[in-house]
């Protein structure tokens, strides 16, 4: 926890704390750290710490904005799908069952590759792949709050449905969806990484963590350069591990008898 | 029993031609194949005849159904860069990921069930503490950076294994070259699967510990070994099993960007090739190769609910 807020302000902080522009060519090329250049710097004499620091707000930035949108697509179709059922819950969760089915990172290296690389289209993608567990999570939820008393009496009393819906069912479904939001969020950091570093992710110059270790695929990179690879690596490991440790301390704050993984699992099964 | 697997195999259906719809549709938002062999030499009445050659021409609903139409004489096209039938290309590249896959997905069960037994019985022990946090790093661990660890640690400071391809040129070792080309590809997927089977695991076990027959179970004075073993765990295997299969997806997905470090010659690095050149008879191909190796993987998940649990019936 501690370590996300020093990792997140020093990303926000970017532009105040970093020593050089990360765009432009400061220094020597491929140069060993040294007292200048803390991290060294990278092919083409940039500011490896700089870069770092930049790489990782874009990281942040494409994991919540990712995360945020797949929420809301998730949690939209979630609670329409649940509390109409019948065959508009048919068509939306087999719909899910589609996109869930799907190895996901080919279809976002398929849509990569299609919607022309790029910050935005990232998020964006990512965000469009991510939303079925958070649909399903939603839907069983709703489909059990719709039998409760305080529910019913609301649509008894001919409530509007958007009032029903966004109002008293959402608010007592947000803690799981928090919960699974925060494993959302570590996986699309994870998979910004991975397309970035398979060349389908953030485009140069601009840094991101994973097209930082592009670089490294190259032999005499990853044999004589350690500090052009092995910084942003071990800095996504360290955030994906915080925002996992987090989620998991949702987890047992809202349920301390710590048996709830598989409630959790059961409720996203229930929609096959 | 029959007639359930029957079932499945016809809802599946749908959610194929669904995929394959999406995917068509994903396809036709990018624009022509032909842009990539676009250039000062080609003429543009050149162009025209090949995209009439290739029915790029016509509508893009008409160009899926003649696809679809083609699929079902057992026809995946032609790839437009090799020209090699799409049929063959999977064929000789199939074979090498389903192997990476298995084999990771039996490494990852051989590693995490043990692990994860041994952590719920040893709750909030050091033993457990020490499990739960190798988890967690195995969930977090970007797969293609561990990769580059690994080829750093065993290819470049060791010089144990060899870190591409999946054998040696020219050598004919036979399964033993191929078991080398592996073991770090395999390690990779393993780590990260296992890490997130054993918390599942754990806490599956965890729950069922706290059951009452497992109490009387103990009760009986039939010793620990055989609590666990008989009465714990073939409870505990349900959510372990539907874990697994979820966990199909994702596996298909590692083994693209596996592969991709490691030169294996399986289907993740053949997709991304084509992916890069915009070969899309092929990525096709492989989309519905893939989604029928998850639909497979998930009707097989729910097959062995079955095996372990006596008391599910099939409609």
């Amino acid at each position: 926890m501690f370590l996300l807020v020093i990792i997140i302000a020093a990303a926000v902080l970017a532009p105040l704390i970093a020593p050089h522009n990360p765009d432009e060519i400061a220094g020597p090329f491929s140069g060993a750290p040294s007292l200048k250049f803390l991290l060294g710097t990278d092919q083409i004499g940039r500011d490896v710490l700089s870069r770092l620091l930049y790489a990782t707000r874009v990281s942040l930035l494409v994991g919540v904005m990712a995360t945020v949108i797949s929420t809301a697509i998730g949690v939209v179709l979630g609670l329409i799908s649940g509390y109409f059922g019948g065959w508009v819950d048919m068509a939306i969760m087999r719909f899910t069952d589609m996109v869930m089915s799907f190895p996901y990172i080919l279809l976002v290296l398929v849509a990569a590759a299609i919607f022309k690389p790029g910050l935005w289209n990232i998020i964006w993608i990512l965000g469009f792949v991510d939303w079925p567990g958070i649909a399903r999570l939603v839907r069983g939820n709703t489909l059990s709050l719709r039998e409760t008393n305080f529910v019913k009496s609301s649509i008894v009393a001919g409530m509007p449905r958007r009032h029903i819906l966004f109002s008293e069912i959402l608010p007592n479904t947000i803690a799981p969806i928090l919960v699974y939001a925060t494993s959302v969020l570590a996986l699309s950091m994870l998979d910004e990484a991975a397309l970035s570093f398979l060349g389908m992710g953030v485009q140069p110059p601009d840094a991101s963590l994973g097209n930082m270790l592009n670089g490294a695929q190259s032999l005499t990179i990853l044999t004589t350069k350690p500090w052009l690879w092995i910084p942003p690596g071990v800095l996504i490991i360290l955030l994906v591990i915080a925002v996992n440790f987090i989620g998991d301390a949702l987890r047992d704050a809202m349920d301390p008898t710590a048996t709830n993984v598989a409630h959790a699992v059961a409720s996203v099964e229930e929609g096959i | 029993m029959w007639k359930y697997i029957l079932k499945r195999i016809l809802i599946a259906i749908p959610v194929l031609i669904g995929i394959t719809i999406i995917d068509y549709v994903l396809m036709s938002l990018a624009g022509s194949p032909l842009s990539m062999i676009q250039g000062a030499h080609v003429s543009k009445a050149a162009l025209e005849v090949k995209s009439a050659a290739l029915g790029l021409n016509q509508p893009v609903y008409i160009q899926y159904l003649s696809w679809l139409g083609q699929i079902v004489k057992g026809n995946l096209g032609y790839s437009i860069k090799s020209h090699e039938a799409v049929t063959a290309l999977i064929a000789t590249h199939l074979g090498p990921t389903l192997l990476l896959m298995g084999v990771s997905l039996l490494v990852s069960i051989l590693i995490a069930l043990p692990a994860g037994i041994y952590s719920a019985t040893h709750q909030y022990q050091k033993g457990d503490y020490t499990l739960v946090g190798l988890s967690f790093l195995g969930n977090s661990v970007p797969s293609f950076f561990l990769a580059l660890l690994l080829i750093y640690i065993f290819t470049i400071k060791l010089n144990l294994l060899p870190s591409n391809g999946m054998t040696t040129l020219g050598a004919n070792d036979g399964p033993l070259d191929i078991i080398r080309h592996m073991v770090m590809g395999v390690i990779v997927l393993a780590f990260s699967m296992a890490g997130t089977n054993i918390r599942y695991i754990r806490s599956a076990v965890l729950e069922i510990l706290q059951q009452d027959y497992l109490r009387t179970a103990c009760a009986k004075g039939i010793g620990r070994f055989k609590v666990i073993n008989k009465h714990a765990l073939r409870n505990a295997m349900i959510p372990v099993i539907t874990v697994f299969g979820m966990e199909i997806p994702s596996l298909f997905g590692g083994a693209i960007i596996v592969e991709q470090v490691f030169s294996w010659p399986g289907l993740g690095l053949m997709t991304m090739n084509a992916i890069i050149s915009r070969d899309y008879p092929v990525i096709m191909g492989v989309s519905l190769v893939a989604a029928v190796v998850v639909l497979l993987g998930n009707l097989l998940t729910d097959i062995l609910y079955a095996a372990v649990d006596p008391t599910i019936q099939y409609r």
